[in-house]
């Protein structure tokens, strides 16, 4: 039993230190804001079953065995109305969110780890790995992001893993650069000095010393990224390239525009999805607004 | 100042990331799934047809040489031909361009002109009640989905209050003598009211952001203390002393915002039927038409390289404290 607790308490002591090594931005009200907004999008994504109240792909028929379609908020007890296929609005909603988080937070992750890697391996290393980088991130600046996600989920199968794929090909760049002229700075500082000359390695160096430092940078970007992640997909999924199997903010706005939903003036229908992914990637802005206070004080007047 | 030296690095960049994005390109569409000849011959050509551009391209060749005939073809600009409008795609693109610039410029223009006044307004009343209001507001148009805001504005003004057209260039039936006569037409310009004002919204944040917080920096710099103490009304400080200098960053941000608004404007121009680069773009990726969605992925990406490369130049010409290693 002790032991149990014991773990149970270093565990969430590694927590804390996880968190305290974040440096959240608790001392904004934006911040908290868009903390607060993040917090309710995980639970109703988590909890989708339970919040929804129908099946979100399942046609309904009203007890005459007539199709229940274009029904308006409220109407038959159907929150948010229904589409023009017969399908409930607000169960949607509910298990889009789901997407969005499965999306948001792979992407985030993939773009700031990609990212982080690169600039530490550019910055400390320097020299012919740092040109490569580099060079590589040039290219990327290059390439129209958009675009190539388009291209990228015709050719291979439409899923929302080739839009975090694409994602992760291309994004990595912003990060790349800003954790590469963070590292320059750090590489000179006294104490990786004192680590080099105690003789620990550059990979230790880089990893324990190092990139501890850079790592309230890589969270940053990667809210940012969770915002551009979801707002990619919804594009991807409006254009008719996402994944035709999964409940979508984006698919939703595609249904809707595709259905002549803005001609029958159906607002009911495509304006909740948008006001979701703006609450979303603005909770993300906010949230990267008052790390950026925290970590470039001088920006703050 | 910059130097010789420096824009011929420059341009050496350039040329290394607009080949390394052609390759990619070749890459991509060669290795996709399916019948590599695809790239180029649609099997409804005749088999005259297939045979020219099995030549033209090389395609009975191995990958290699491929490779190198496609990039000589594409400094020729020689890019194939469409499936679907059996015509060179170059020729294709270039037609498309003029709607695709026309609509990103005028949309940039009306947002830098917005964004750079009220940014040094929110500047000078910076603290203040319009300041708190203000940027979460800003920060919300930046979330904005710009598909989804083209969708609202059409839904309002086009089918519900019937103010503008719901989408094209030119109502149906008006014809035109010549791109002039349709581009300077009140019918086109209802056209482009919607769709360039969606893209002016999303837009407006970055130069207001910009030009707020480069203001913010100089009106703490001497020469603004020293015409406060002059006796300046602070109106005058704030657009003679303070605005000119903090403009010069915003302007060179135009560059970069062109490049950025051009891949975005994929969205937009699909909401609203705009023929543009990015419709088109989205059309023939949908219809398998390849050598076109090559085009004009390739054409989009030039204009991207192009405006990075101008916003680097613009940037080092306006501040030499900046120089190029």
């Amino acid at each position: 039993m002790h032991e149990s607790l014991d773990t149970q308490i270093e565990s969430r002591s590694l927590i804390k230190q996880f968190f305290d090594s974040l440096h959240l931005p608790t001392g904004d009200p934006f911040a908290v804001a868009g903390l607060i907004i993040y917090a309710a999008f995980v639970a109703v994504a988590l909890s989708a079953d339970v919040i929804a109240t129908h099946d979100p792909t399942e046609i309904l028929y009203t007890p005459a065995y007539e199709l229940a379609a274009d029904r308006s908020p409220g109407q038959e007890g159907y929150i948010l109305g229904t589409t023009s296929l017969g399908r409930d609005i607000f169960s949607q909603l509910v298990y889009g969110s789901r997407s969005a988080l499965l999306i948001g937070l792979t992407a985030a992750v993939m773009v700031a780890l990609i990212g982080t890697l690169v600039g530490l391996l550019a910055g400390y290393f320097g020299g012919l790995i740092d040109t490569i980088l580099m060079r590589l991130a040039d290219v990327a600046f290059g390439i129209p992001f958009l675009p190539f996600v388009i291209v990228l989920a015709a050719f291979l199968e439409p899923s929302i893993w080739n839009v975090v794929l694409a994602m992760a090909l291309v994004l990595w760049r912003d990060t790349g650069r800003v954790i590469r002229a963070q590292v320059l700075t750090l590489r000179t500082r006294a104490y990786v000095e004192a680590a080099r000359v105690s003789g620990s390695s550059d990979l230790k160096i880089v990893f324990t010393h190092i990139a501890p430092n850079v790592l309230p940078l890589s969270f940053l970007y990667g809210t940012i990224a969770i915002g551009w992640a979801i707002l990619t997909e919804a594009s991807i999924s409006f254009l008719g390239f996402g994944d035709p199997e999964t409940i979508s903010w984006g698919y939703m706005l595609q249904d809707a525009y595709a259905s002549q939903a803005l001609s029958q003036r159906a607002y009911y229908w495509f304006v909740p999805p948008g006001l979701c992914i703006i609450l979303v990637v603005v909770a993300g802005f906010f949230i990267s607004r008052g790390y950026e206070e925290i970590l470039f004080p001088k920006l703050k007047d | 100042m910059l130097g010789l030296k420096q824009i011929g690095g420059r341009l050496a960049q350039l040329i290394f990331v607009l080949w390394a994005v052609a390759t990619i390109l070749f890459l991509i569409f060669r290795l996709m799934p399916g019948n590599p000849l695809a790239a180029y011959i649609d099997p409804t050509f005749t088999e005259e047809q297939q045979l020219i551009l099995m030549a033209k391209f090389g395609l009975d060749r191995p990958l290699w040489e491929q490779y190198f005939i496609y990039l000589w073809n594409l400094l020729q600009g020689e890019l194939g031909d469409s499936f679907f409008y059996r015509q060179p795609v170059f020729d294709r693109v270039l037609e498309l361009l003029p709607n695709t610039l026309i609509l990103t410029f005028s949309s940039l223009i009306v947002a830098y002109a917005f964004g750079i006044i009220a940014g040094a307004w929110l500047a000078w009343r910076r603290g203040g009640l319009a300041e708190r209001v203000a940027i979460p507001i800003v920060l919300t148009t930046r979330a904005l989905p710009e598909f989804w805001l083209g969708m609202l504005l059409l839904a309002i003004f086009s089918f519900s209050l019937g103010w503008f057209p719901a989408g094209g260039t030119r109502s149906p039936g008006e014809e035109y003598s010549s791109l002039f006569a349709l581009y300077s037409s009140t019918d086109f310009l209802a056209h482009l009211v919607l769709p360039a004002a969606t893209l002016a919204i999303y837009s407006q944040g970055l130069p207001l952001l910009l030009m707020r917080s480069n203001m913010l920096d100089v009106m703490g710099e001497d020469f603004v203390t020293m015409a406060r103490i002059k006796g300046l009304s602070s109106w005058t400080v704030v657009v003679r002393h303070a605005a000119r200098n903090a403009l010069l960053p915003v302007v060179t941000s135009f560059a970069i915002a062109v490049g950025y608004q051009i891949q975005g404007n994929v969205v937009v121009e699909t909401v609203f039927s705009w023929p543009g680069l990015g419709r088109e773009l989205v059309n023939a990726v949908s219809a398998s038409d390849y050598p076109l969605a090559q085009g004009a992925f390739l054409m989009i990406a030039i204009v991207v390289v192009l405006m990075n490369l101008l916003a680097d130049l613009l940037y080092s010409l306006l501040d030499p404290r900046i120089s190029h290693a």
